[in-house]
């Protein structure tokens, strides 16, 4: 027979997030805590629920137009201008995906020719680079520094342009890092992709949670607009991860042919998550509020007690994770984090998933209550300082 | 009020257990200004107490709740209030409100015994001067309370590991 299979999908890796979820899973421990989520403990606010709930009993059952309802995009329209200062015609430059991570792939198909380049900051999640691959397009990483909180540096992203650069990935607030980027930060980047008429890809699914400083999208800067896909989506905002709803808005000519694949391969976006989305736009902003309070002071307490172990951790103002770096240890991370597990029944993930640059480091999540947050890192600091003093003998 | 001790107060309604120097860290604030600003609170009664929800159900202790509306005659000098202080004084009293609508004080009563409610209401209760009508009703279930629920669905659904 044959080889049945495509070389380009066999090539790629599968994530590092999957091989460690396959050890974990394997110990099927109850007494195993986890950090390792990348997901909201929050329910989806009942009023949403309910919603979803009431479009089902009313017999919404059916597609909906490939680029979603027009109620939502209209909403999504009104949510971007109140949060961003941005607008977008929900005629023709919103498309309704099935989570960000449609977006991510449909961006990147309509864009790339074989052989362009695309700029991965990393560490970052883990479907650019694939999806990218799976666009005949070639991923060229910056890693990114932990001097510089991560944030992404106009002369690291200089030094990675070529003239094959087509796009750079715009991944903040970031996973893993929980690094931000302002205005001040991003003001340079836009000036690079203007004088080197390069297109942005702004992943912005946890721009609704950032701690002390607003979420600024790079499209509202002067010259971008036209230049970026903005992608959103409700999973982490409304904590709405299963629902698998998000969304792409950019000029109406990229639009189209995002939409095209978009119509092809998935045809339009679950109906009934649709409507449970258009009354957590229209209704949810406390909720959005009351999680974000919830997940800052989590974070402060994250912070505060990796710091006190003696780690260091700089602090991340956004999404949901701390990244602190366990270089002092001695441990690479996937030691670190398989050590921690097997000793401790703690489940981290280690930086490395999300990059060759995220070796020394850890990715720690908070959608866990205060509760479960205390037990963790009681034994993790126990797990600390145990190997601290194995490594003064 | 100052923003701390609006912040101190929204988590310790939910986590009352939650100690100070936690408290401190979570608020990003300094332990002795918590410290000072709840000590502040339960000086001028902003913070009246410290409790516990207890699903009873899961006890071997018997109660009845009883929740009872009662309409009254309020008096010229000192209107409402006084009536509710001789009300709110038993202690079988659990809460007392004055309400809009179609009656005046709503209590909640806890007892041991259906007899022991009932004596309360007749024996306590009806003969107050001012009070011209009662209506007791009996709690069945509770299935909240304080913004808690009392039968929870704590089933972890997450997978352990996602990116």
């Amino acid at each position: 027979m044959r080889n049945p299979l495509g070389k380009k999908i066999v090539d790629i890796k599968p994530s590092g997030i999957r091989k460690f979820f396959d050890i974990v899973v394997e110990m099927n421990d109850p007494e195993v805590i986890s950090l390792g989520v990348g997901e909201p403990d929050f329910d989806t606010p009942w009023h949403v629920r309910e919603e979803g709930i009431y479009s089902l009993e009313k017999g919404r059952t059916f597609y909906t137009s490939n680029a979603g309802l027009m109620e939502l995009k209209v909403e999504i329209d009104r949510y971007l201008k109140r949060k961003c200062g941005v607008s977008y015609d929900p005629a023709n430059e919103i498309l309704v995906t099935v989570g960000g991570s449609e977006a991510i792939d449909l961006a990147m198909r309509a864009m790339l020719d074989p052989g362009d380049e695309v700029i991965l900051p990393e560490p970052c999640y883990v479907s650019y680079k694939p999806c990218v691959i799976l666009a005949d397009g070639v991923p060229v990483t910056i890693p990114l520094q932990e001097k510089n909180e991560f944030k992404l540096t106009a002369e690291e992203l200089e030094a990675a342009i070529t003239d094959k650069t087509k796009i750079l990935v715009l991944p903040f607030p970031n996973n893993p890092t929980g690094s931000v980027m302002t205005r001040e930060d991003l003001e340079p980047i836009a000036k690079l992709c203007i004088e080197h008429d390069i297109f942005v890809v702004s992943d912005e699914i946890y721009g609704a949670l950032t701690y002390g400083t607003d979420h600024v999208t790079i499209a509202s800067l002067p010259g971008m607009w036209e230049r970026t896909v903005l992608i959103n989506g409700f999973s982490k905002a409304y904590a709405m991860t299963g629902w698998r709803l998000g969304y792409a808005c950019a000029p109406a000519e990229i639009l189209a042919q995002m939409l095209k694949i978009h119509q092809f391969a998935i045809m339009c976006a679950p109906t009934t998550s649709q409507y449970a989305a258009v009354e957590a736009m229209r209704n949810g902003d406390d909720d959005v509020e009351m999680m974000r309070e919830a997940y800052n002071q989590r974070r402060r307490f994250l912070v505060h007690t990796f710091r006190e172990m003696g780690l260091d951790c700089f602090e991340p103002f956004g999404a949901f994770y701390i990244f602190p770096s366990i270089k002092s240890t001695g441990m690479t991370s996937d030691e670190f984090a398989e050590k921690l597990l097997k000793e401790e029944k703690v489940a981290v993930v280690p930086g490395t998933a999300f990059g060759d640059s995220g070796e020394g480091f850890l990715r720690i999540s908070y959608a866990y209550s205060l509760e479960e947050l205390k037990t963790a890192t009681e034994r993790i600091a126990r797990f600390v300082a145990n190997h601290r003093a194995f490594r003064e003998q | 009020m100052s923003e701390m001790k609006e912040k101190i107060l929204s988590v310790i309604e939910k986590n009352s257990k939650i100690s100070i120097r936690d408290l401190a860290i979570v608020l990003g604030e300094k332990e002795e200004d918590v410290a000072k600003a709840i000590a502040e609170m339960e000086a001028d009664d902003t913070i009246c107490g410290y409790h516990t929800i207890i699903n009873w159900e899961k006890t071997n202790r018997e109660r009845i709740v009883a929740l009872i509306e009662v309409k009254v005659t309020p008096q010229r000098i000192s209107g409402f209030d006084h009536l509710a202080e001789r009300i709110y004084k038993f202690p079988e009293v659990d809460s007392v409100y004055l309400m809009s609508g179609a009656f005046d004080f709503c209590i909640m009563l806890e007892g041991k015994t259906l007899r022991e409610v009932s004596r309360f209401v007749s024996e306590k209760l009806s003969t107050l001067e001012s009070v011209t009508s009662t209506s007791t009703h009996f709690v069945l279930k509770k299935y909240k309370e304080h913004g808690t629920e009392m039968i929870p669905d704590k089933k972890a659904e997450r997978q352990l590991i996602t990116p």
